[in-house]
């Protein structure tokens, strides 16, 4: 009794998967699809219009003058590369110890933390030449004001994540007579994790701006640099490069912070 | 003595009798001006099952907490196989379950069971062990096969387990439970009740269980402690004569049913 079917039975299994995979490519191909069809309108805006290259050149001219200018771009990447990341991890570092010591000491919450927001509450941009000018026109300012802008939120959500620990769980250590340094590193540490990569996101992309507006203030090397030299020769296409640039390094410290969290926050 | 192993199936449940796992004298807890629980003398028995039942504001989470040396006494004395509750506590006499189950979000249901051996480890705080390891203590509890999942993959009846098996690791002679199963659907609550004096009778360790259910109260305990409030007071402890091992069906018996009844008509008086 084998009759072999050739003829394609229904398979509910199969049809589910077929189904999630097109959603998925639908996801993904929705966005590209939008974002293709507004450079287009832009490209024939731009033509169409007869608009100056000066003023808004044409995505094609951006695109050749990213293909034209890539060893200039990449030379001028490093350098807002490598102070991002420092600005990052000096910023975020001196934002957890901090918030260490704000957890285990309510006198130097209560004497510094209205401090750290009276630093947060001013502009960047106005704090950035003062930086400039007491740590001069090297890399150190840039890092500085990188650090600068990351270091408030991961305060505040550090504070809070170690405050996290439910009383339940504080109960528990008190009942297994659990030190304060295991308190800390066994239970309020790991539980301040997923609110320190909320942090960690936002300034995995803040820590570029920062970067960006200390070359602005005074640098000749780096992507804030070349802004303003490519605004001030008026050569669009190359502003426009570099802001593409900007963008694509912010998104890749987004997406190595978002990758880190994948790998440690399990839970 | 009280490493004593009973059958699974608890025939002849020899229960080591005559000794004190906890004594309350005069014990009063204070809140600032609120007085939680007043002039508490409790005796607790050592290997008995004792359920405490109680309106609510009568202090029985209260007075786990008095006893686990979570809170101090302001006035009287506890004292836990004739130690302080802080010795007890750090000789870890005794265990406790929590209501929800206070299970590490991020450590594996083995890697939570294992947490009591590791706290004081590095302080040479030495810290007993009974004959079972963690990853027996899962089996004991029915979770074998989950040790690597994590809490947020089991469902609240098996964070409880896990809870249940945390609890045991350092084979405490006492364990402190505090509305275990509250949060729990009633099917489980039942199997899960079960269990839990399948583990009572094999181990023979002191319980101290807190419920909001009469029916479970009657159904655990041996003696139910019944507390009054404001403030929390002794108001009765009924002995519960009901054939052991208990067993499903028991609920059903008219002496389960007189037990609850007699107990809701002292409830409504507290």
């Amino acid at each position: 009794m084998a009759v072999v079917e050739t003829v394609s039975v229904p398979d509910p299994v199969a049809d589910a998967h077929a189904a999630a995979r097109r959603e998925r490519t639908m996801t993904a191909a929705v966005p590209i699809a939008t974002a293709a069809a507004l450079i287009l309108l832009w490209e024939v805006g731009v033509r169409g219009f007869g608009v100056p290259t000066y003023i808004a050149p044409a995505p094609s001219a951006v695109a050749a003058t990213f293909v034209d200018k890539f060893p200039v771009l990449m030379q001028n990447f490093w350098p807002t590369f490598v102070e991002s990341v420092a600005g990052f991890a000096v910023g975020n570092l001196a934002a957890i110890l901090i918030a260490v010591t704000f957890v285990h000491s309510r006198h130097m919450e209560r004497a510094f933390f209205p401090i750290a927001v009276f630093v947060n509450t001013i502009p960047i941009l106005a704090i950035a030449p003062v930086l400039v000018l007491i740590l001069g026109p090297g890399i150190t300012a840039k890092v500085v004001i990188a650090a600068l802008i990351c270091f408030f939120p991961t305060l505040v959500n550090m504070v809070r994540g170690l405050q996290s620990v439910s009383p339940q769980t504080l109960e528990l250590a008190r009942i297994l007579s659990a030190s304060k340094s295991e308190i800390f590193w066994k239970m309020r540490l790991p539980s301040s994790l997923p609110f320190l990569f909320s942090a960690l996101k936002i300034s995995a992309t803040t820590s570029v701006i920062g970067a960006i507006v200390g070359e602005w203030v005074g640098a000749d090397l780096g992507l804030g640099a070349l802004i303003i030299d490519a605004t001030f020769n008026f050569n669009s296409p190359l502003l426009y490069a570099t802001v593409f640039m900007s963008s694509g390094l912010s998104v890749l410290m987004f997406a190595l912070v978002t990758l880190a969290e994948r790998r440690i926050v399990r839970w | 003595m009280m490493e004593t192993k009973e059958s699974l199936t608890g025939a002849a449940v020899a229960i080591p009798y005559g000794r004190s796992a906890a004594t309350l004298k005069a014990a009063s807890v204070c809140f600032g001006s609120f007085t939680a629980i007043d002039k508490l003398d409790l005796e607790i028995e050592a290997g008995s099952f004792y359920t405490i039942l109680g309106p609510s504001g009568c202090g029985k989470s209260t007075m786990l907490r008095l006893v686990s040396d979570l809170i101090p006494a302001a006035r009287g004395e506890v004292s836990i196989f004739g130690k302080t509750t802080e010795e007890a506590r750090l000789a870890r006499k005794f265990a406790f379950v929590f209501q929800d189950a206070a299970l590490l979000p991020w450590r594996s249901a083995l890697k939570n069971v294992e947490l009591p051996l590791e706290i004081g480890r590095k302080r040479n705080i030495d810290i007993p062990t009974g004959p079972r390891n963690p990853r027996e203590l899962l089996e004991l509890v029915g979770l074998k096969g989950r040790e690597n999942a994590l809490p947020h993959e089991l469902s609240g009846g098996m964070r409880q387990r896990v809870a249940i098996a945390r609890a045991l690791v350092c084979q405490p002679k006492l364990l402190l439970m505090d509305e275990p199963f509250g949060a729990l659907d009633e099917m489980t609550r039942d199997r899960l009740n079960l269990q839990l004096l399948d583990i009572w009778r094999e181990t023979g360790t002191t319980i101290l269980f807190v419920t909001h259910s009469i029916s479970e109260a009657v159904f655990l305990g041996q003696k139910v402690v019944m507390l009054r409030a404001n403030p929390g007071r002794l108001r009765e402890i009924v002995d519960i004569d009901l054939p052991e091992p208990r067993e499903t069906k028991l609920r059903d018996t008219p002496e389960f049913t007189r037990y609850c009844g007699y107990l809701r008509d002292l409830l409504e008086t507290c």
